[in-house]
């Protein structure tokens, strides 16, 4: 069974007196447990309401999202659903609900009713995953924004969700700052198996991911591993760029030097030296 | 707007900041009930030793609790000005007399009891704000409420609005700044003398602000539901307030001043030495 299913998933919302805007239409794919699944779109091409949607903060008007089996319309079932899947938004000062760090973070387990002692472990356990520790007792207004959304990030963390999911949550950051949020989600993908799903109009975060999901104007486009970047028009179709390294291996290939597709600047150092000793040594 | 005294926490390591903020706040209202109850200038003395005495042992710089006396100083000249000046007194005759204006002693002694007696109401507060987190007030005031959960009243709900709303000042106050700017940049005159202008240039700024303050609510609602908040139901806490003997011994000693300033006020055993003390 997958972990989390969305199955025929159809959603609109009103704009105007009269008139429905279709966000997404007949959305169907799955994120199994552990994986690391990068959703791209340009804007309005539906990826935030399909984060709502994941933890019921929404439900579809057709279709049906189903987190380890269970529908996310089963009101009673929300509770357990949010434990398993949780989710970092955009805008860090908008998530924080305490003054102080640690009791941020803390705001989740306390939901769980968890005993303090084991509520403080988890505290301490996220905010070193997220390494903030050192400003535990901080106010959030003397930290950048890549550290507010690292504490968000383990604000999500203490509650120990199956699956994490970054709603933009690097749109509002200065390259500094995404660079700390994708180690940190990478870390945790890596040593605790937490699936990530990351939803990003970045293409260099989206090449980091093991899967990519793309979606344009409310559909599912083009669902698939990171070949998809040898395929350059499922991208640019829905409206996004390419990574950098992959637009400048088109422009070698143009040129007559074929490195494959590489998705990261060593990759693209690794791929280039090796073709042009091939090249050579085939002289 | 950035020296409002709340959230001036002032981080140390003493006696005071460390008291559990429960204890910290009864004992303040027991305080201010006693400030009402001091009479003679020599209760007020009384009382003032101690007050300067928590101040010392909060290590808070006294120069900092006294800034926090700046926002009152028109209203204590104003008020002292006024007893002073209108103070009637039949059985005494007027030290000074000019038109409307009387100035008797006894004028002068109540205006400096009630200029004290201000002194006194704002000082150990401020000390409260400095040594206290608002979190940690949120937290004593959601506590000491508790009893009040048997009338339904939603005590942690209203703990939490309180704590949403201390947490979000500073953001606003940025957001105020932005709008503010922006609409500086569009033309926009806040630095008219004319008060009804200034209003006036303040509506385009409170309307884009009520309208970000909204979206932000939704967002940070949005963000706790994911977080699993379903209200005060099966919620714990990380930090458990536990009282110290300290807090006992602290709560006694004032219970134990405000026994003494009501013997100096009332003086029920008629001791002779009381009214020896002065007026």
């Amino acid at each position: 069974m997958p972990f989390l299913q969305f199955k025929n998933v159809d959603f609109s919302y009103p704009s105007g007196e009269s008139d429905y805007i279709r966000a997404l239409r007949a959305v169907d794919f799955t994120v199994e447990r552990g994986e690391f699944v990068a959703l791209v779109g340009c804007n309005g091409s539906g990826k935030s309401t399909l984060a709502r949607l994941c933890n019921g903060l929404i439900l579809p008007d057709a279709g049906a999202v189903t987190v380890d089996g269970v529908s996310t319309a089963d009101r009673s079932a929300l509770y357990d659903i949010r434990k398993k899947i949780g989710v970092v938004f955009q805008n860090p000062d908008n998530q924080m609900v305490t003054t102080i760090v640690e009791d941020d973070v803390a705001f989740g387990p306390e939901n769980l009713g968890l005993k303090p002692d084991e509520i403080r472990r988890r505290v301490d356990w996220a905010l070193d995953c997220v390494g903030m520790r050192d400003h535990a007792t901080d106010g959030p207004f003397r930290l950048s924004g890549g550290q507010k959304q690292r504490v968000a990030i383990a604000g999500v963390l203490a509650i120990k969700p199956e699956l994490m999911i970054l709603d933009e949550a690097t749109g509002m950051l200065d390259p500094d700052g995404r660079d700390e949020v994708m180690s940190v989600v990478k870390r945790l993908n890596r040593d605790e198996h937490m699936a990530v799903v990351m939803i990003t109009h970045f293409m260099e975060e989206a090449a980091e991911a093991d899967r990519i999901i793309i979606l344009d104007k409310g559909k599912v486009v083009a669902d698939g591993g990171r070949e998809l970047f040898s395929t350059p028009e499922a991208f640019t179709d829905a409206g996004l760029d390419l990574p950098v390294s992959v637009r400048v291996a088109q422009k070698l290939k143009a040129a007559g030097l074929d490195i494959g597709c590489p998705l990261n600047a060593d990759e693209l150092v690794a791929a280039t030296t090796r073709a042009l000793a091939e090249k050579r040594g085939g002289k | 707007m950035r020296d409002v005294t709340i959230g001036q926490y002032y981080p140390a390591r003493s006696l005071v900041h460390r008291a559990d903020p429960r204890f910290k706040m009864v004992i303040m209202i027991l305080y201010m009930v006693m400030v009402f109850f001091c009479e003679s200038f020599f209760s007020f003395a009384f009382l003032t030793v101690f007050v300067i005495a928590t101040i010392l042992l909060s290590r808070v710089p006294p120069l900092k609790v006294l800034k926090g006396l700046k926002m009152i100083l028109i209203v204590l000249l104003l008020t002292t000005a006024l007893m002073m000046v209108f103070y009637a007194d039949a059985d005494s005759a007027p030290l000074a007399e000019w038109g409307i204006f009387h100035i008797y002693l006894s004028g002068i002694y109540a205006s400096l009891k009630l200029a004290w007696r201000l002194l006194l109401l704002v000082l150990l507060p401020t000390l409260l704000t400095l040594t206290t987190t608002p979190t940690e007030i949120c937290d004593g005031i959601e506590s000491l409420l508790t009893p009040l959960k048997l009338i339904r009243l939603p005590v942690h709900e209203l703990a939490l609005i309180m704590s949403i709303a201390l947490r979000l000042i500073p953001t606003l106050i940025e957001e105020t700044d932005k709008i503010m700017n922006a609409q500086k940049s569009r033309g926009a005159a806040f630095e008219s003398r004319n008060p009804f202008k200034k209003i006036k240039a303040m509506l385009p700024v409170l309307i884009p602000l009520f309208v970000s303050s909204f979206r932000r609510a939704d967002d940070l609602a949005d963000a706790m539901d994911s977080r699993c908040y379903r209200g005060a139901k099966g919620r714990t806490r990380m930090k458990v307030m536990r009282p110290h003997a300290g807090d006992f011994i602290a709560l006694l000693g004032w219970c134990a001043i405000f026994v003494c300033i009501l013997f100096l006020k009332y003086n029920w055993l008629g001791w002779s030495f009381i009214p020896l003390l002065g007026i």
